[in-house]
Order: C-alpha cells, then structure tokens, then sequence
C-alpha cells in the first residue's frame, strides 16, 4: 500500500532553492499527522553533496537523480526520472513546490501517472487519513477545498511564500540514496539553448517577501523610478496593475492579478492602484496590505491594512525616506 | 503548417464570483463568458504562423454548446474551421479528463503545433496544455512569451520567463505550446471576419463519436474531487493613517509598519 510523503525539492544553478525547505517542512507537518516517512527527492546535475540540507528540514529520507542532463528542467528529462522515483518508492502523497518549474512538472507528472493534482494550494490537512487541500480559484475569487480519487499518489503543488518553513536543525542528517537516471536520448527532443538571466538582480514576484505596486496614478513609465527608490530601500520587487502593464509602462512579466501573477508577499505597498477586482484577485493572500491613493472612495482601502489618503507623488519619497531610517 | 488552437469558455475576468447554494459550484446566472484570455494569444499565434507557412488553423473547444459563441469569435478572427467536443456527460470534468477528451479529437486530426492557454483564468489548474502533451506523446512547451518557428516549419524556439531568468527552449515538431501575456497583442475580428465566419465550418462531436466511455468522465469520475468552494477568507478594511502633511503621513506608516505589523 502506498506510504509516506515523497517531495520534490527544485534546484536553481546548482543550488537547492528556498521552496525545497517550504515543501519539505509542510511535509513533515503531514507525515507527523499520518506517523510516516518524508522522502526528499531532487534532480539536478552535480547537486549530490547539497542534497543533505533537506533532512535539517524535516526529510528522513533524501534521494537525488544526479545527471548532466538535468542541469536544467525540460519536462522530457525531467518527468521520467522523477516519475521512476515515485514508482520505485510508492508514496502516499506527492508533494511539489508550486514555482513556474514545480507547477509544469506536476502537471505533466499527475497525467503520466494518472492521479488528480491540485494545483497552487495554500493549505493541507489529514482528514480519515487522507490528503486535502484549499487551493484558491478565480485567482482567489474563491476558495476550493479538495480532496482526491482513489488513486495513488495523492499530489499537489503549494503556493510560493505560504507555507511555514520549519527552523532547520542542523544536527539532523540523512544518507542520499543516488536514484538511477534512465533517459533515452532519442526522446529528449527539448533542448534549454539559452538562459537568459535576468539582470534586474529582483526577487520574482510570485517569491518576493515586499512588493511595491503601481498602477494607473503613477500616470506613466517615469512615475514607476519613485516606487523604484523605495523597492530598493525595501529590498522588495516592483509590481504593476493590468491598466498600468496594458498602457505599456510596465513589462508583461511585472502584471499583478487575475491574468497576471498571484502573489503572496509578507508586505504589498499598492500605489495609486484603484482595486479592481480582477488585481484584488491577485494580491489578496499578501500578509499586509498598505494602500496609497489620493481618492478617498478607491476600493483597495477595503482590503487594506493601512491606508494612505493622499498623493501618492508626495508620500512615496518621505516614506522611501523613513524606510531608510528605521532598517537602518 | 498544420495548427490546433484549443479554446476554453471562462467568466469575464471583470466578473463577481459568487458560490452557488450547493456549496461546489458557482452561480452562472449574471456571468459573461469569454474566451479564455490566454487562449487569445494561442489563436493569433496560429493565425500568424499559418500566415507565415500557409496551412490550416483548426480552433478546438470543449463545453457547453455556448462555446460555439468563442469558436465564431476565433473564426472571425480568420481560424479555417472549428470542433466543439459537447456533450452533457463531460459536465463538472477535471483538467486531467479534458484533456482525455481533447487528445481523443487531436488524434482525428492532421498537426503540426497545437496551441492552448497557459491556464484557465477560472480552474487555475494549468494542467490541460502538459497533459494533452503527455496523452499525446508529444513535448510541451509551457507558459511561452516568444515563439519562433525554424524555416523549414519543423521545429520551434520558444522563450518561457521563470523566476530571474528567461529559458530558451527548442523541440521537434509536433508538439504543443500554452501561451503567456506578452507573447502578442491579439487581434479584434474584423466586420467581413465576422460575416465570413458565419460560413465556416464547424463540426460538434460527442464522446461517443470520440470513442470514449462517457463514465470515465464528468463529475463521479474526478480525480481531483471537489468538497466545498467557499468564498475568500474577508479582509477587513484597517486603519486610515492619520497625519497632517504627506510627509507626516509617511513617517507614522513607517512607524506602524515596523512597531505594529513588523513587516519592516
């Protein structure tokens, strides 16, 4: 019968990246519920000797699909050595970090496999000794609880930036079992050509813990370099509403919202964004909410934290200011 | 270069969501349903490369018989002809068994690249374009904001941006695309666009005609189970900083955000 809790941990350039230890942790929390093991498993290219980390986390157990043709994800080499680990192991429950990678891996993973996958979900429980989750639909319009068929593994994708990481302990340890990588070259038909860094040195805003927001009172692409100013003394990412992306100010990849991104920061500055639903949407599991707009009746301050009442031209640079002061 | 764009129907992104007295469904009365917004760019992504190499686009919905109402607009836009899997046993589906049904009328099919969105702006599951992919045995290429086809038509380079970098994937045809904003600004369907479409042909198919069982899909043969939608957790609306000038403002915001929320 299957058993225990099997997470994929995600490398980025070689480095086991912070979603891993989201996953893990919430994996633990689910294992302690059901008395069972965590497994860890990761797939990378030279990543063996960083593996370990995961078991400071919570993972008993950590396996790694060590391969030159995993240095970066494509879902033709990707899927089949992750999908071997799974049968090989037989978990309960398959857990995944819900970046752009872990999202496309579940994906093609749950048809291969042929079980359910609750995509995004900001919460798990054990109910009857089964896996549910809430994951939010409509981009957060609604919330559904679900639960799964049957079949096994019981699998899903967590949101960025929700799940409590646990405190690592660094006296835990677990032996890295090597997985066997069985890729046929004649089947990897996809190829990474390039990788294009992103020179901007942001977080994405679908992992930043600050953002700060602007949209159609900024008034145009030159009113963002204010936001700009306080992002950089926030250390946080810039983000944009559709009216301000759709006028061409901001880059696609920067939208906030329903057709954009969903974002779960600790702090979301919106500036002169009105509060469309469709943005709403898209930035309500932010942890605080702060609002600055100078139109008293702008639906945003019914979702917000704090509130700001004035122009926002005005308020951004002594506020930038201020930051400066009190995180020194 | 044979095409396939598959369309979805979803509510207006403008829409109020609210959850219908059964606890697992939404109330449909005073929803407007619009192509999905990511399907657009697939459609005119096909519609630009089938201007490019010639060929044929194919635009696929599977839903309700309102659906047809997205297919015309994709035909008006200049698709060649549409199919529309309708049949009343794939009401309340999951993503894994629409996509079942979309390979089943893919494989009737002569393609070369298939285009879908890369979610629906309703389920958020983002799974249908990678498991029609996997159901297919075809390479996906999953949230696309650039793509180029090589000369010969045969393969494709695309770009997907993930979190601080842009990957720059290239694969055989066939395979199967799903689309991002930024990948083009779609096209409105012209007036003779849309008489023409009036014209062009549009096939419906049931799942028998699919040779599929009708049990293996709708809502007792999910996978991914739905218990209760619920409406989002309320935020209630906080305080409204108080200060005289903007600068006063400012300094008694920082102020809370550090003694009280603690986020700075």
């Amino acid at each position: 019968m299957a058993q225990g809790i099997m997470v994929v941990a995600e490398q980025r350039n070689g480095d086991i990246h912070k979603i891993s230890f989201e996953v893990v942790s919430e994996g633990r929390r689910l294992a302690d519920a059901l008395g069972q093991e965590v497994i860890a498993v990761l797939a990378g290219s030279g990543v063996k000797d960083k593996a370990a980390v995961l078991a400071q986390y919570g993972a008993d157990k950590v396996m790694v699909a060590d391969d030159p043709r995993l240095e970066t994800y494509t879902p033709d080499a990707y899927v089949p050595v992750i999908a071997d680990m799974v049968k090989a192991k037989d978990p309960a429950i398959l857990l995944v970090g819900g970046s752009f990678t872990g999202k496309d891996l579940a994906a093609r993973l749950s048809a291969r496999l042929g079980v359910g996958m609750a995509q995004d979900c900001v919460s798990f429980a054990i109910e009857g000794g089964k896996l549910t989750a809430v994951r939010p639909i409509y981009a957060g319009k609604a919330y559904a609880k679900v639960s799964f068929s049957e079949d096994f593994p019981q699998m899903a994708t967590a949101r960025p930036n929700v799940m409590a990481v646990n405190e690592p302990d660094a006296g835990k340890s677990a032996d890295v079992e090597e997985a066997p990588v069985n890729l046929d070259d004649a089947a990897l038909k996809t190829k990474v050509v390039e990788v294009i860094k992103d020179e901007s040195g942001k977080v994405d805003l679908t992992e930043a813990d600050r953002i700060v927001s602007g949209g159609r009172g900024i008034k145009g692409p030159e009113g963002f370099g204010i936001l700009e100013t306080l992002a950089d003394a926030l250390g946080a990412s810039v983000g944009a509403s559709r009216s301000a992306v759709d006028a061409g100010w901001r880059a696609h990849t920067d939208q906030v919202g329903q057709t954009g991104k969903v974002v779960s920061p600790n702090l979301y500055i919106a500036c002169g964004i009105s509060g469309a639903i469709q943005h709403l949407a898209g930035m309500s599991t932010s942890k605080v909410i702060v609002a600055i707009n100078k139109d008293p009746d702008a639906p945003i301050f019914q979702k917000a934290d704090y509130g700001v009442v004035d122009d926002l031209f005005k308020v951004v640079p002594p506020l930038t200011d201020e930051v400066k002061k009190v995180m020194g | 270069m044979k095409i396939i764009a598959c369309i979805k129907q979803v509510p207006d992104t403008e829409s109020h969501i609210k959850v219908a007295p059964d606890g697992k469904s939404i109330v449909q009365d005073d929803i407007k349903w619009v192509m999905n917004p990511y399907d657009e760019y697939g459609v005119e992504e096909a519609l630009r490369l089938k201007e490019k190499f010639g060929g044929e686009v194919v635009v696929l919905g599977l839903g309700p018989k309102r659906v047809t109402e997205s297919l015309r607009t994709a035909l008006a836009m200049g698709a060649d002809k549409a199919v529309l899997v309708v049949d009343d046993a794939l009401t309340g589906s999951d993503a894994l068994a629409t996509a079942k049904a979309l390979a089943a009328a893919v494989k009737g099919m002569e393609y070369d690249l298939i285009f879908t969105g890369q979610r629906g702006v309703d389920d958020d599951q983002g799974l249908v374009g990678a498991a029609l992919g996997e159901f297919l045995g075809i390479p996906h290429l999953a949230v696309i904001t650039k793509l180029e086809a090589g000369e010969d038509g045969k393969s494709i380079k695309t770009n997907r941006p993930v979190e601080g970098q842009t990957l720059v994937y290239e694969t055989v045809l066939p395979a199967i695309v799903t689309t991002q904003k930024g990948l083009n600004e779609p096209r409105y369907a012209s007036l003779p666009g849309i008489m023409k479409a009036k014209k062009k042909p549009l096939e419906e198919k049931s799942l028998s005609d699919l040779g599929l069982d009708p049990a293996e899909f709708g809502t007792n043969a999910r996978k991914l189970k739905v218990i209760q939608l619920t409406p989002p957790p309320e935020r209630q609306a906080g305080k409204i900083v108080q200060g005289e000038t903007p600068e006063e403002k400012a300094a008694a915001l920082a102020k809370l955000l550090h003694d009280e929320a603690k986020v700075i």
